[in-house]
């Protein structure tokens, strides 16, 4: 058979147009498997036809694909089909979204970030002037018991035992004398609490005749803690006594309260 | 070969093969459909029934019966001029017995953008009227060549003979 000629007699035009009987149909598709040329020149004659036909088509007003998946009720998971610009769209605007969250988040996550260390500054500032406060406590104490270091070790101090009276056997107290600064230390810490309403008042006095000069009521005793109490004393004092008065203080000392008493080595 | 497949696949009523084969074939079907209803809304309508009735019908489809393109391109052609018969069709229809597929591609601005389209427009233009004609019936219209003989008043080995000069020539403006 000659192929060639078979071609040129314009039957595979006639065939992809439809224009040819069943049989003429069946002698193609037979001779087209058989040939491989005449199945080329059919399928470039197909191809020919689609672009001249496809030339004459209109832009879809509708997505005619969506509409026909829809009448024949195609898997409901992906009924309708997204033209491309469309999906430009929602890619543009979903990536925007996207990203506008994420430096959204990461705004909110840095600005918490950022409460969150200034909470821990004014708490480590606290803290720290809390420290600070405590150092500054600790050197006061400190110096204040160099002090007394320095005031029991110092030659010139009279020391005064003062002993417990009475129904106050018990008790006891101490007392330094700094004349170079007319100031007594009293270390009372063998002295129970004063009751409520009651304070206890400091004594110098003087043998003969006996004379009692207030030096004052101790109206911080409870609360105090080394129970050591400076005192300004200018008198010639020949023996220290306390005695628990009413709060405010006594003219005179109440003797049935006297709690301690001692008398100053006449030494010097 | 890959079309083969894709056809059995449609077949078996695979539905991505079946939107593989609209993609292939959708606008040449298109622009059949439009040259014949010259209306763009009619001519969707009758897109969605030529799909559907491919689906429906595709088991009567057989190789040894001719192409594919050529089985879906009956339906398009006769679901195209059933449109034109219906009552409704013809009250609202002027008579579109003197329009010819070339008028479509020398007014159409979609073409513009496709080089195709410029090389199909310049084929048109230098194209004598009787190949216009021809391919008009046989391919547009789907004209068996007994008809087309009669219509265009010339023996069936004519009209082959035009017919296939005139398919070479648009071969070598759309396939190179």
């Amino acid at each position: 058979m000659d192929i060639k000629a078979y071609i040129d007699s314009g039957i595979l035009e006639l065939y992809v147009a439809g224009a040819l009987s069943e049989k003429e149909n069946k002698e193609v598709y037979d001779l087209m498997l058989q040939h491989p040329e005449i199945l080329q020149e059919v399928l470039e004659i197909e191809s020919a036809v689609i672009k001249l036909t496809s030339a004459a088509a209109q832009p879809s007003k509708t997505n005619i694909f969506s509409q026909i998946k829809e009448k024949l009720k195609f898997g409901n998971k992906e009924v309708k089909v997204v033209s491309i610009e469309r999906t430009k769209y929602n890619w543009m605007t979903y990536t925007g979204w996207a990203a506008a969250l994420v430096v959204g988040a990461g705004l909110l996550w840095t600005i918490n970030q950022n409460n969150q260390l200034e909470s821990a500054v004014t708490t480590a500032e606290i803290e720290k002037a809390y420290l600070e406060q405590q150092i500054e406590e600790a050197k006061t104490n400190l110096a204040a018991t160099q002090n007394l270091l320095n005031v029991l070790r110092d030659r010139e101090i009279i020391s005064v035992p003062l002993a417990g009276q009475g129904n106050f056997a018990t008790t006891y107290a101490k007392v330094y004398w700094d004349k170079k600064t007319n100031s007594i230390y009293l270390d009372a810490q063998g002295l129970p609490e004063a009751p409520e309403g009651k304070v206890y008042q400091v004594w110098s006095l003087t043998l003969d005749p006996l004379t009692p000069t207030s030096l004052g009521t101790i109206d911080d005793f409870n609360t105090d803690d080394n129970k050591i109490f400076a005192i300004t004393n200018a008198n010639e004092s020949q023996a220290f006594g306390i005695t628990l008065e009413p709060e405010g203080g006594s003219e005179s000392p109440t003797m049935e309260q006297l709690y301690t008493l001692g008398v100053v080595a006449s030494a010097p | 070969m890959q079309l083969d497949t894709l056809v059995s696949q449609f077949q078996k009523k695979d539905e991505k093969a079946f939107e593989a084969l609209y993609n292939m074939y959708s606008a040449s079907m298109q622009g059949v459909i439009y040259n014949i209803v010259r209306d763009q809304d009619i001519a969707e309508e009758v897109m969605q029934d030529v799909f559907i009735k491919a689906w429906n019908n595709s088991a009567s489809y057989a190789p040894e019966k001719g192409r594919f393109f050529t089985w879906i391109l009956n339906i398009a052609r006769n679901a195209a001029i059933d449109k034109t018969r219906s009552k409704a069709f013809k009250n609202s229809r002027k008579n579109l017995d003197a329009e010819y597929f070339v008028d479509i591609l020398q007014t159409s601005e979609s073409l513009e953008d496709t080089t195709d389209a410029i090389g199909i427009k310049k084929f048109v233009s230098k194209l004598a009227k009787k190949c216009i004609k021809v391919i008009e019936l046989l391919y547009f219209k789907g004209f068996t060549q007994k008809e087309a003989s009669e219509a265009l008043d010339m023996p069936i080995g004519t009209i082959k003979t035009r017919n296939r000069n005139c398919i070479k020539e648009l071969r070598t403006i759309v396939l190179e």
